[in-house]
Parts: structure tokens; C-alpha cells; sequence
């Protein structure tokens, strides 16, 4: 079963995190970067199918430059490979300019799954597995807190608002993953050394057919009108529990009629 | 006026709170017209309600199709009526099922997207809250019509009786929407309490709260204010809670009218998702929490003696 794996470079999420005053996209430059959190449970789920039924495991990810980092972190965990879809043009690509590269790369790599986590910390929006399968005509199971491979056969479990579903769909499909699937493994030293003579193919919009114009900035079809911060919250009291806290604590509810 | 379609989100038979927020919403930008996607006889019960906040006409889509198979279906139904309505926007929920539509609609008719928003003016402006809601964004659909979804908890929904239309959709669904078989639906009993992202009044417990039978005492919190239960990503990977209670990155954005933290210390992580909550209540034995930046009021102690006498007081008071 030969799987690809989607990973997206962010900004830290335990740092502070901004938007730049230019062009209000998100500011890469100036924070430190790391691969997307549940991207690597995603990674790891790959490897363990990989594990139980043997194929090849590809990273992919579009990003700036800098991304190779997060993209050698990955390969570090395990992954035969890697595409980098990297081109100056992509800066500022919306959601939906972001499905048509990856669907127009994935299309290069002929997986019988990808995989992905089920929401980055950046953008948190969700939408990515359903706009490539929508693209690609194929099944999407997203947010895996299970995931069972047999044959061509796949079955995911998943949170709802009442309890849990069960879902199948046949390859090709795609399947995004929450943190509870599993715990991702650290990337031994072995490993290290190995993702650094990983083959890692840089594809660039020509390569896929894009013309400049489709995606990036110019091809966004949403935009960020204005951004500030949000003013820090202030004027909060604050009282030390001697004996009275709760009580005090029920008075303050009681003024704001929450009692 | 043209139509703003309001995406129903309902469950076993009632509508969902955020649904009477959209349509609270779609009256300000147009004439609010209801589409509800369900098994077949899902709508009847829900068309009197949605009347009654100004639905003025609501489309129903009934077949097994929606039930039998995860979101294609339906964003192919929506994408055929957008289509002939031409509407002014289009709300949905910021549900996971709310955003997986609107993202295979956004591909359908090659329309941006914008999600978790708060709000929508009537020049299609919508508000965003970003980066662990330190950042507030302005934004618009540049292609298209505003297609969005709505964060629960963003208004107050208000009544506004209309007397609504019904329309009965047209359900085709070809072999490319189905192609995500849902094999069995599991619930599980979830007692009296609201759920945690529409809640008014959620009371979450950390990694103070130092087990999981402790946290009865967080549940009962949550009983004696109408609310609903919460946990840290902390709490919920020390086992304490289930993770379908967490609230945070990885897990649930609330922004309720009232949020409690109970020995949590206000990792940025968990701030990402409660910090547009209108009044944030802390107890925690540190002091130096970041928990209590953020609080408008805030106990420090220790939440074993304060807790209980908190719960007693309203106890009195009631």
C-alpha cells in the first residue's frame, strides 16, 4: 500500500504568533517553525501500515523554503521520501488554491492513501481532506480516532457530537487523523542520519500545470481586510482563598446574574 | 431581498442551538431561508422552529442518502441550490460536519470559504478570531458569495416568527458522493448536560484537579450553573477525562457566556480554546497561572476547599 502523507509546516503554537503587517498572511518568517502536531500522528500511522502491509511512505508538503526542515524532521520518523512543493508564486494561497496543488501533486504520486491530521494549528479550518477528496473523486474519513486496513479496505471510528461512527470506504481515500490514534514515535539518531540522503523531489507550479496566477495572493478568493490584536482582557480580580473563596467566588457569579 | 441559506444543523429530531443563531443572523442580510438534509422524515418536526426565527421558506432534502453515506452527499444537494437560488450567503455551522460541506461546496462552485466566523455585515465583512484568539481578523469571500461558517455562541438568538414555506428538494446523489459509507452510528448516553460547544456556561477541570473521580466535583460545578463539562488537554491526557470533553488545540473551541477554570493553569494551547468566552472565572493554587491573565475573576487556593464552598453558596442561594 503505497501512502502519502501530508505535512504542513506552522508556527510554533506554544509561541506568539502573528500575521504580517504587509500583506496580513501569516507571518513564517519571524516565528519558529514545526511541523503541524497532528501531522505527526498522521506520520506515525503511516509507518505503522507500512509496518503491517509493506509499500512506500511519502511525505509531501508545500511550503516555503524553509519547510525542508520540518519535511527532513518527518523523514527522520520513517518515510522512504519526500515532495516539496515549493514556488515563490504560492505565497498567500488560500484553502482552496492550496487543494488544487496538492490534488494536482498527489495526481503525480498515485497513493492508495493519504493521510493527514485532522486540522492544523495555524489555520485550524478543517477543510483540506474534503476539498482533495471533492478534487480527486474519492473518498474522504476524517478526524480517525481508529483506522483499519485490510486489503483495499479501509474502516476509520470516529468522535461525534453523540458518541462515535464507524465509516469505510475502499482506496484510494483519503483519511485525516486525530491525536488520539496514537502516539507518534521520536526520530531515533539512526533515523536522523538517515532522512538526510532521503531523496526529497521539489515540484514547482510549472511542474504541476498551475499558472502563477491561480493560486498565491492574486489567486486568493478570500482575504484578510484588516487584523489587530485582540486587546488584552483586563481588570480581572484576583483574591487569595483565606477561608472565603468560594464564597466570594459565588458573590461575583451572583453580580454577573450567573446565580 | 435575496435568500441567505442557513445550513440546519439538527439531531435526533431538534434543531441545534446555532441554527437559530445563523437565522438570527441571515435576517440582517437578507430573507433567511432554512435547508434541512435528513433522513427521510427528518424535517416535519423541525420546520415550526425554524419559522419561528424568520425561516421564510425551508427547503427539505429527504433521503436515506444523507444518513447512509458522510457529507458528499449533502454539499451535492446544496451546491444544485445555491446554484438556481443564487442567494446573498450561504451560513453553516462551524460543526466538523458544518466546515466538511462548505469545504467540498467551496470546490463545487469554485467559491472562497471562510470559517469560525462570528460575524457578517451585510457587505459580506466577516469576523474571525485567529492564533489562540489573539488576533482579530477582518475578512471577505474575493470569488463568489459569502460562504461561511458560523461559530456557535457568536449572537443571541432571537424569535421572529415567519410563517415558512416549505419546498421539497430534489435528492440526486451519484456514485462519486458515495463513496464514505457510515457502517454504524454509536450514542452514548451523555446525560442531562448541554453540549459543550453550544453550552451558555461551561466549568472545565485541569490538571489540579488530580484525578478522574475528583472530577465529580467539576461535574457538579457544571450541574448547579446549567453547565457543561470541559477538561485540559492535560486532564484529558492524564486520563481523567474523555477526550471528547477537551477544550483547546486538539480539541473543542468554546465561547460561552461563562467559562470556569478549575486548576488549570492557561497554557496557550487551552486559551486557543476559550478565550473569546464574555466572563473567564479561575481558581488555582498558583498565583503566578497565566490562567488568571485572562480571568475576570480569580480565586487563589486551593480548588478542594473552594470548589465545595462555592457549591454550597449557590446551594443557599437557590
Amino acid at each position: 500500500m503505497n501512502i502519502v502523507v501530508l505535512v504542513k509546516q506552522v508556527p510554533d503554537s506554544s509561541a506568539e504568533r502573528s500575521l504580517r503587517s504587509d500583506d496580513n498572511t501569516v507571518d513564517r518568517g519571524s516565528a519558529s517553525n514545526v511541523i503541524n502536531e497532528m501531522d505527526e500522528y498522521a506520520i506515525e500511522e503511516a509507518l505503522r501500515i507500512q509496518d503491517a502491509h509493506g509499500g512506500e511512505v511519502t511525505i509531501l508538503t508545500m511550503g516555503p523554503e524553509g519547510a525542508s526542515e520540518s519535511i527532513r524532521k518527518a523523514l527522520s520518523m520513517g518515510p522512504d521520501r519526500a515532495v516539496h512543493v515549493l514556488d515563490d508564486a504560492l505565497h498567500g494561497s488560500c484553502a482552496l488554491a492550496t487543494s488544487k496543488v496538492l490534488a494536482a501533486a498527489l495526481g503525480t504520486l498515485s497513493a492508495d492513501l493519504v493521510l493527514c491530521g485532522a486540522e492544523s494549528t495555524d489555520g485550524r479550518v478543517q477543510v483540506m481532506p474534503h476539498m482533495l477528496a471533492e478534487r480527486m473523486g474519492i473518498a474522504a474519513l476524517t478526524g480517525a480516532r481508529k483506522l483499519t486496513v485490510e486489503g483495499t479496505s479501509l474502516t476509520i471510528e470516529r468522535q461525534t457530537e453523540e458518541g462515535y461512527e464507524v465509516v469505510a470506504a475502499s482506496t484510494p481515500a483519503i483519511v485525516s487523523v486525530w491525536d488520539t490514534i496514537n502516539e507518534p514515535r521520536y526520530p531515533s539518531f539512526k533515523g536522523i542520519m538517515a532522512a538526510k540522503k532521503k531523496p526529497v523531489q521539489t515540484l514547482s507550479l510549472a511542474d504541476l500545470g498551475i499558472a502563477p496566477g491561480e493560486v498565491g495572493t492574486d489567486g486568493a478568493t478570500s482575504a484578510v481586510v484588516e487584523a489587530a490584536k485582540r486587546p488584552p482582557r483586563s481588570g480581572g480580580q484576583k483574591v487569595n482563598d483565606e477561608g472565603e473563596g468560594g464564597v466570594k467566588l459565588v458573590e461575583f457569579l451572583a453580580s454577573e446574574k450567573f446565580v | 431581498m435575496a435568500e441567505v441559506l442557513v445550513v440546519v444543523e439538527h439531531s435526533g429530531g431538534e434543531v441545534k442551538k446555532v441554527t437559530l443563531e445563523m437565522l438570527t443572523l441571515a435576517r440582517e442580510l437578507g430573507t433567511p431561508a432554512a435547508v434541512v438534509l435528513g433522513g427521510p422524515g427528518a424535517a416535519a418536526a423541525l420546520v415550526d422552529k425554524l419559522g419561528e426565527y424568520g425561516a421564510a421558506k425551508v427547503y427539505t432534502g429527504e433521503s436515506a442518502v444523507f444518513d447512509d453515506y458522510l457529507v458528499a452527499p449533502k454539499a451535492a444537494v446544496l451546491a444544485d441550490l445555491v446554484r438556481s437560488v443564487q442567494p446573498a450567503a450561504v451560513l453553516l455551522g462551524s460543526s466538523q460536519e458544518g466546515k466538511e460541506i462548505a469545504a467540498r461546496l467551496a470546490v463545487k462552485l469554485d467559491n472562497g470559504l471562510l470559517t469560525d466566523v462570528s460575524s457578517l455585515d451585510g457587505e459580506g465583512v466577516a469576523t474571525q478570531t485567529v492564533f489562540a484568539g489573539s488576533t482579530i481578523v477582518k475578512s471577505r469571500v474575493t470569488r463568489g458569495l459569502p460562504l461561511v461558517t458560523v461559530r456557535p455562541n457568536s449572537l443571541t438568538p432571537a424569535a421572529a416568527p415567519a410563517t415558512a414555506e416549505v419546498s421539497p428538494l430534489e435528492v440526486t446523489a451519484d456514485e462519486s458522493a458515495q463513496l464514505a459509507r457510515v457502517v454504524e452510528r454509536k450514542v452514548e448516553p451523555k446525560g442531562a448536560r448541554p453540549e459543550l460547544t453550544e453550552a451558555s456556561v461551561v466549568v472545565s477541570g485541569g490538571r489540579g484537579v488530580g484525578s478522574g473521580d475528583n472530577f465529580k466535583l467539576v461535574e457538579e460545578l457544571a450541574d448547579l450553573l446549567g453547565g457543561a463539562v470541559g477538561a485540559s488537554r492535560a486532564a484529558v491526557d492524564s486520563g481523567f477525562y474523555p477526550h471528547q470533553f477537551q477544550v483547546g488545540q486538539t480539541g473543542k473551541t468554546v465561547s460561552p457566556q461563562l467559562y470556569v477554570a478549575l486548576g488549570i493553569s492557561g497554557a496557550i494551547q487551552h486559551r486557543a480554546g476559550m478565550q473569546t468566552s464574555k466572563t473567564i472565572v479561575a481558581v488555582n493554587k498558583d498565583a503566578e497561572a497565566p490562567i488568571f491573565e485572562l480571568a475576570d475573576f480569580g480565586v487563589v487556593g486551593d480548588l478542594f476547599k473552594v470548589v465545595p464552598q462555592a457549591a454550597e453558596e449557590i446551594r443557599k442561594r437557590k
